[in-house]
């Protein structure tokens, strides 16, 4: 939890967005994040973000469910309460796979929702300052950490790298218990300055 | 500058044909050792190997047809920086059409039951049960659907490509034949929903165990068909590149098409166990019979080939995302697969025809040779007819600057 001060920069195109994340890579920015209404096909690669590892999390999720389905299956019908269905062995791996898959899917579907969640903090409850309210309609916003003495120049910048609209603001940087529909106090504090 | 004029290069021309050559002497050796022999069995081999083989190169040509209907309906950008691959692909297939219609004409008019049982108008009692599967296997209607069939299929290929040729010279920025593709494309999957989608590997493949049926087997067997379709424009394109044409391919599109062999070996496993398992599990005699004799007779080793080569190592192999952009991986996997699907396809025919006498000898390796060659020939020859960059495509640009 910590208040920090940032450049922002709205931008109208993705077309202007990308020279713009170039140029400010180029010029030793860093940059905080970038906010767009959808998903930009090779944005991740733009602002140079390594691959993540959640795939890895997910296959180790349905190796899981994998094992679970056989096992429990394989214990139940094996030795808790062996029956006999139509005359097929105890272990009847065929008929087990439908199952098996579903729980794979199952496994790995949920665990990488969650694991998603978490990496990127969002969750019902959990808050994150929002820089612009279009950033989730219509325009682009690209964040940079600032200090008291680069903010001017940091914004100039970014005004010169095609913004449509850049401003200094101070926010919380990190995500925080609360709700959407109600400002927290220094936001408020915050607007009325 | 792009490098647009294809030439075949002299060790492509002799390697194909050298295969071709070994293909068409090893079916005239056919011919005298095996079809003039009086030996049942030998006579079997040659007809079973020619329709195997005849029928398997058919289908994966006939499933890049597939690919460029499917991606012009879903207006799709990616494919069209290598769309001179299928098309070219797709313009041959009225040549294994004909190979395929002579080999199954042969077959029924000669009234060969050793190959369809149902030729023998004492195999299928007539009574009104079976009234409409003997209409549907009976020799006319078999004829009418091949043959109409096989020329639908063939036309459009070859009409698929004469659109996009026409492309090239029409004004920048026309979409005229654009949508008159697209209009092809939406006849094409109608055509193929009827033909390869349900009907046609009943009457060619499944009929061969006439008394057992499986509504899934015409799934399962475009699965198979399209994932090595796929594999081989796969092939393609890694050549093409390799010898310095196709530059706007990058990995993006290479990881596409890796997809797709991924995604297709999944579903082909998906539609096998289902056929699998209810069959398995039911265990009626007359279904089970099928299963029999490839899982515990004398054809188990292609059952667990058939699992290995086109559901463990194309899944294992091509899981994560580095390995399908790898040219190696991808060209290893890619051949892994067209082999296991050649002999899913064997496996098809095999027991029913040849029985426990099953060999994977000189016969079977030349004519597959033989069809191999023909392939590289006839697609190598039609690459170098038209520019391998469709011009004033509509889509060429986002195809440039396409992320998988």
């Amino acid at each position: 939890m910590s208040i920090k001060k940032f450049a922002v920069a709205v931008y109208d195109d993705e077309a202007v967005l990308f020279p713009a994340v170039k140029k400010v890579r180029g010029a030793g920015y860093k940059i905080h994040d970038v906010y767009t209404p959808f998903a930009v096909h090779g944005l991740d690669e733009a602002l140079g973000e390594k691959e993540s590892d959640l795939h890895i999390a997910g296959f180790i999720y349905g190796i899981t469910g994998t094992c679970t389905a056989l096992g429990f299956m394989g214990w139940i019908f094996t030795t808790d309460w062996p029956q006999n269905f139509g005359g097929k062995p105890n272990f009847p791996l065929p008929a087990f796979i439908p199952i098996t898959f579903e729980l794979t899917v199952l496994f790995a579907a949920v665990g990488m929702v969650l694991t998603f969640c978490y990496l990127n903090q969002i969750m019902p409850g959990v808050k994150k300052h929002i820089f612009d309210p279009r950033q989730t309609d219509d325009k682009f916003v690209l964040v940079i950490e600032v200090n008291d003495q680069n903010a001017a120049e940091t914004e100039a910048f970014l005004k010169a790298t095609g913004a449509e609209a850049t401003n200094i603001q101070v926010a919380e940087s990190d995500w925080w218990f609360g709700r959407f529909d109600k400002k927290e106090d220094y936001e408020i504090q915050q607007q009325l300055a | 500058m792009l490098n647009q004029e294809f030439k075949v290069p002299a060790k492509l021309k002799t390697t194909s044909l050298t295969l071709l050559g070994i293909g068409i002497v090893t079916l005239l050796a056919g011919l005298v050792f095996l079809l003039m022999k009086g030996d049942q069995m030998a006579q079997n081999r040659f007809w079973a190997v020619l329709l195997q083989n005849s029928i398997f190169f058919l289908l994966i040509s006939l499933a890049s047809v597939f690919i460029l209907s499917a991606t012009s309906l879903a207006q799709a950008g990616w494919i069209v920086s290598f769309r001179r691959i299928p098309e070219s692909i797709g313009s041959v297939v009225w040549v294994f059409a004909i190979i395929v219609g002579v080999i199954l004409m042969a077959i029924v008019w000669t009234n060969n039951t050793q190959i369809y049982r149902w030729l023998d108008p004492a195999y299928n009692p007539k009574n009104s049960l079976n009234a409409l599967k003997n209409f549907f296997l009976s020799k006319s209607f078999f004829t009418f659907w091949t043959i109409l069939t096989l020329a639908l299929w063939g036309w459009f290929g070859v009409k698929l490509r004469a659109l996009s040729i026409k492309q090239d010279s029409e004004p920048n920025g026309s979409t005229k034949v654009y949508w008159l593709n697209f209009n092809f494309s939406a006849g094409f999957i109608f055509v193929f929903a009827l033909t390869l989608a349900s009907t046609i590997p009943w009457l060619w493949i499944m009929s061969i165990d006439s008394h057992w049926f499986s509504t899934m087997f015409s799934w399962y067997t475009f699965a198979s068909s399209f994932v090595s379709g796929m594999s081989m424009i796969m092939l393609w394109v890694l050549y093409m590149k390799r010898q310095g044409y196709l530059e706007i391919v990058s990995t993006e599109h290479i990881h596409d098409i890796g997809k797709f062999m991924f995604a297709f070996s999944i579903f082909w496993t998906y539609l096998w166990f289902s056929q699998f398992m209810l069959i398995w599990y039911a265990n009626i005699p007359e279904e089970t019979i099928y299963f029999q004799i490839r899982m515990h007779g004398p054809y188990r080793i292609f059952y667990w080939l058939n699992i290995i080569l086109n559901f463990v190592a194309p899944i294992l192999i091509l899981m994560p995302r580095p390995n399908k952009r790898n040219y190696f991986v991808v060209t290893l996997v890619a051949i892994i697969i067209l082999v296991g699907h050649w002999i899913d396809f064997y496996q098809m025919v095999m027991p029913t025809t040849v029985g426990e006498n099953w060999h994977i000898g000189w016969f079977e390796i030349g004519i597959l040779c033989g069809f191999i060659g023909l392939v590289m020939f006839l697609v190598s020859n039609k690459l170098t007819k038209a520019p391998l960059v469709p011009q004033n495509h509509p889509f060429l640009k986002e195809t440039v600057i396409h992320i998988s």
